[in-house]
């Protein structure tokens, strides 16, 4: 049995009340979507506000649209909506997949894709009650000034572990944030850092409205893989979305990876679109790309399972990658 | 901190005084009385507290309690009709689909949601509706018949023993 600490629940009307909320109660209060991260994590006392803002039930948070090339999803659209909505299985193929592993049926049914983006980092030394982390010594990420990761290390190392975030790296998505200053907009590219205490640029204070997607070209092909334990419930062990868009030829003519479930932000894979561009999605390309990604990642013993094997997993993702979106 | 709230489970209104910081499930068990929703991980995990909102399985472990304002609950306690157990509680009992039992109030939960919308549902559909339901005793073959079975039973009309030709 874990219980909660004591707060107040707000259920505001719409998003100015809930901007409000916020900004009378900064520094004692966050923002509460699905809940599916944030209840855990405040059984586990890793947060403990004196007040919740519920946006779940903010018309401004809510729907699935196409406009004039734009693709918008509210923050507050549930996982199970987008997995199941024909335009983004049409269109966005990558994300509903994404949307669609995520946990387990019931959870995707509470947890929104705003909250996946906003999802706070993972460790095995701090997803743990408040006694287990106590018995064990606190680290930096909450109440200690040590990381029992990287012994010695000064910064979190906390994985991003958000399924659909990965996948919304690879679509040029922007998102629309709301806070007492009023709107902005901000590539999700720009968004994340590698601090694993607080990886997002965003204030604790601010609201993710909605996420902007926009239409692919033709052509365009995308994969989302994802490597876990058990086929649901399981967050990522690692995982890995691609998108590419290839000539009528079949030739690649754009190509991205995003990989994540290694450090505190999902990891744009450098170098792969030189070798590609040109050329057919064939083994030998397929080779160079997945040897890359090798290369580049580094997974850490920050969540279970050996971090060899994880690395080692990487290229079988990216080959699995490839080899759908050249099919 | 105490709220009083407006909660509507299993066709019955309750007025209730919940302290604020309750869950679904914690309402549900201690101020409620409705035991029969499990309290397994009680963070989101297994799925042995799953109740049924407007019409869908969801964890009631991780729901504070507010966000089930205003909607319908339905536990395990609600399951059984006026006439008796439910088609599939006793295609749960003919089968033998339960062992320990601790899974099965959230199991009933998830596989009448989906039986409701869809009582032709394969063998696939059921196991991705209960792939959020961990069993640690049955490894999950006689659910699955007992599922097949109740659906089989809903969308005739006849009853499970019938159907499989018990007495
Ligand atoms: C057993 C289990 C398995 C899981 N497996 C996976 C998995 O495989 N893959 C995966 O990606 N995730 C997984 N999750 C994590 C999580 O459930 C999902 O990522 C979900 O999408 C989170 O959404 P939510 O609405 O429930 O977020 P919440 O819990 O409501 O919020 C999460 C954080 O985001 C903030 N937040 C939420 N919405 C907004 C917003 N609109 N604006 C500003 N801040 C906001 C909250 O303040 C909080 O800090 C799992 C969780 C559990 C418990
Ligand atoms: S990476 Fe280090 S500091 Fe961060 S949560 Fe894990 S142990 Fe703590
Ligand atoms: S008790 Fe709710 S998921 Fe385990
Ligand atoms: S019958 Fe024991 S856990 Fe399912």
């Amino acid at each position: 049995m874990l219980r909660l600490h004591s707060y107040v629940y707000h259920r505001p009307a719409n998003l100015e009340e809930a901007v409000a909320l916020l900004t009378e109660h900064a520094g004692d209060v966050l923002p509460i979507a699905g809940g599916t991260d944030l209840v855990p994590n405040m059984k586990h006392r890793l947060f403990t506000p004196g007040h919740l803002v519920a946006l779940r039930g903010l018309r401004e948070l809510k729907g699935i649209s196409d406009a004039d090339g734009l693709i918008r999803l509210g923050a507050a659209e549930s996982l199970a909506s987008i997995a199941a909505d024909p335009l983004i299985k049409e269109v966005l193929p990558s994300l509903a997949e994404a949307c669609g592993d995520i946990s387990g049926p019931q959870l995707r049914r509470m947890g929104t894709i705003g909250g996946n983006v906003c999802l706070d980092t993972r460790c095995t030394y701090y997803n743990q009650t408040f006694f287990w982390r106590q018995a064990l010594g606190f680290c930096l990420k909450k109440d200690g000034d040590d990381c029992h990761v990287v012994k010695g290390g000064t910064r979190c190392v906390a994985a991003h572990s958000a399924d659909a975030a990965t996948a919304l790296m690879t679509l040029d998505a922007s998102l629309e944030l709301a806070g007492p200053g009023g709107r902005r907009s901000l590539p999700i590219e720009q968004f994340f850092t590698s601090d694993g205490v607080w990886n997002r640029r965003m204030d604790a204070a601010e609201i993710l409205v909605a996420i902007h997607v926009p239409r692919p070209a033709p052509g365009s092909r995308f994969s989302f893989q994802k490597l876990r334990i058990r086929n649901s419930i399981d967050f990522p062990l690692v995982n890995l979305a691609a998108a590419c868009r290839l000539d009528a030829d079949g030739k690649v003519e754009s190509l991205r990876m995003v990989a994540s479930g290694m450090g505190a932000y999902p990891r744009k894979i450098g170098k792969i679109e030189d070798a590609a561009r040109g050329n057919r999605l064939e083994d030998a390309v397929i080779e160079t790309i997945a040897h890359e990604t090798f290369r580049q990642s580094r997974p850490l013993d920050n969540i279970p399972v050996d971090k060899d094997w994880r690395r080692a997993m990487v290229p079988v993702l990216a080959r699995r990658a490839l080899e759908a979106m050249a099919g | 901190m105490k709220q009083i709230l407006e909660l509507r489970v299993n066709g019955d209104r309750h007025e209730v005084g919940v302290p604020t910081h309750f869950t679904l499930l914690e309402t549900l068990r201690y101020v409620l009385g409705l035991t029969g929703s499990k309290q397994g991980c009680d963070k989101g995990d297994c799925g042995a507290c799953t109740v049924i909102v407007d019409g869908e399985a969801v964890l009631s472990c991780i729901m504070p309690v507010q966000e089930a304002e205003g909607r319908e609950v339905r536990t395990v306690e609600g399951i059984a009709g006026r006439r008796g157990a439910h088609p599939l509680q006793k295609a749960f009992d003919l089968t033998g689909a339960a062992q320990c039992g601790f899974c099965t109030p959230g199991i009933l939960c998830s596989a009448l949601a989906l039986l409701e919308v869809n009582p032709q549902a394969d063998r696939d559909e059921i196991a991705r509706a209960l792939s959020g339901n961990l069993c640690r005793c049955t490894g999950y073959t006689k659910i699955f018949e007992a599922v097949l079975l109740a659906g089989q039973a809903m969308s005739s009309g006849r009853e499970p023993a019938e159907i499989i030709g018990e007495p």
